[in-house]
């Protein structure tokens, strides 16, 4: 029992560890990616920085960190490099700076490319094994432990042989005795050979 | 005894699972916009750009919208069966998809040009509004102007003769 919640902490702080490095690494790499300087014209394939309006820019990166690359499928719009990416990302500050909102900018890419486009899919019938499916299978593995674990230990309470009450001892001497079913048997064996 | 056959049982159900996503195509992703009006838009031609062509222009027939460009080699791959399905009758509209107007020019001049028209979209706006993510890209559209079936990337003979042209002739009865 012990070594379960040992092995289930341990666990915890691994995951932990391995998701605190990732959100390490998404806020420092665009801060990196993102060079100062002056508007390169439209249509060039190259993303506008815009840093005359940090707040703008923040709002994007928090947009476009929701929406996958459709090219890239494992980047986000943010993240990746692709044209199309580019080309969304353009699209996304114009529509910000026209006044539409986070959620009205998901909805719009949501109706072009569907679902798939977010990565956090909202919560429906077919989406249902996607959010619960692992956490589900968590606890079925940790049932399927604990039961293991349960039964080992009634074998080793088992092997631990308490000692004989004088009315067992009795019942088994009368049985070595030569009263009981077994000795009877062996009788008719003998008979049974001649 | 029965135990025994429990991990067997675990793993021919995850193979299975996993044999079935083995076959799946990942960036085949199915488009929302399946039984939706086609995205509106208004874009001059290629060949004549004082010219425009609008999707209401293509009202009352089934057509194919087809996304293609210069740069995109799986464009060329495909390029055969348009012009197959072009010499059966079909309309087939392009949508020049984010290239130069020139080179666009030249491609159709060398491997020939099986478009009705074709409308330029050199900032890929319109592919957005499309959810155009993979060159060439194959829209059906009906009578009423209506998406009825997206194919993503380079036609096979396959999806035209099993999907396309039987969508076609019962879209084109009704």
């Amino acid at each position: 029992m012990l070594r379960a919640l040992v092995l289930a902490a341990a666990l915890a702080a691994t995951l932990g560890t391995i998701e605190g490095d990732a959100r390490a690494q998404a806020t420092d790499a665009p801060a990196a990616a993102a060079p100062a300087g002056t508007a390169p014209p439209a249509s060039t394939g190259v993303a506008r920085p815009n840093a005359a309006d940090p707040v703008l820019e923040k709002r994007l990166q928090a947009v476009t960190k929701e929406l996958r690359c459709m090219v890239c499928q494992n980047e986000s719009i943010a993240d990746s490099h692709a044209p199309l990416a580019v080309d969304m990302r353009n699209e996304i500050r114009d529509q910000l700076k026209s006044g539409m909102s986070e959620q009205q900018v998901i909805a719009f890419m949501v109706e072009r490319y569907g679902n798939f486009v977010r990565f956090r899919p909202p919560l429906d019938w077919t989406t249902i094994g996607l959010w619960f499916g692992p956490a589900l299978l968590m606890i079925l593995g940790f049932g399927a432990l604990l039961s293991q674990m349960r039964q080992r230990r009634n074998l080793s309470t088992m092997r631990a042989v308490p000692e004989l009450s004088a009315a067992e001892r009795a019942a088994l001497a009368s049985l070595a005795d030569g009263d009981g079913p077994r000795s009877d048997r062996t009788q008719n064996d003998k008979t049974g050979n001649r | 005894m029965s135990r025994a056959w429990l991990p067997l049982a675990i793993f021919l159900v995850l193979a299975t699972f996993l044999g079935i996503g083995l076959t799946l195509n990942p960036r085949e992703v199915p488009s929302p916009l399946i039984g939706k009006p086609a995205p509106a838009f208004t874009l001059p031609t290629l060949a004549e750009p004082q010219k425009q062509f609008s999707v209401e222009d293509a009202k009352g027939k089934v057509w194919l919208l087809n996304v293609w460009a210069s740069w995109c080699t799986p464009c060329l791959e495909e390029h055969p069966l348009i012009e197959a399905l072009s010499k059966k009758g079909i309309p087939i509209y392009g949508l020049n998809y984010k290239d130069k107007e020139a080179a666009a020019t030249a491609w159709l001049k060398r491997h020939g040009d099986p478009y009705r028209l074709s409308v330029v979209d050199p900032t890929g706006r319109i592919g957005i509004d499309y959810g155009v993510y993979g060159t060439p890209e194959t829209y059906v559209i009906d009578k009423q102007g209506v998406i009825r079936f997206k194919h993503v990337g380079p036609l096979n003979p396959q999806v035209v003769e099993r999907t396309l042209l039987p969508l076609i002739a019962k879209l084109r009865a009704s």
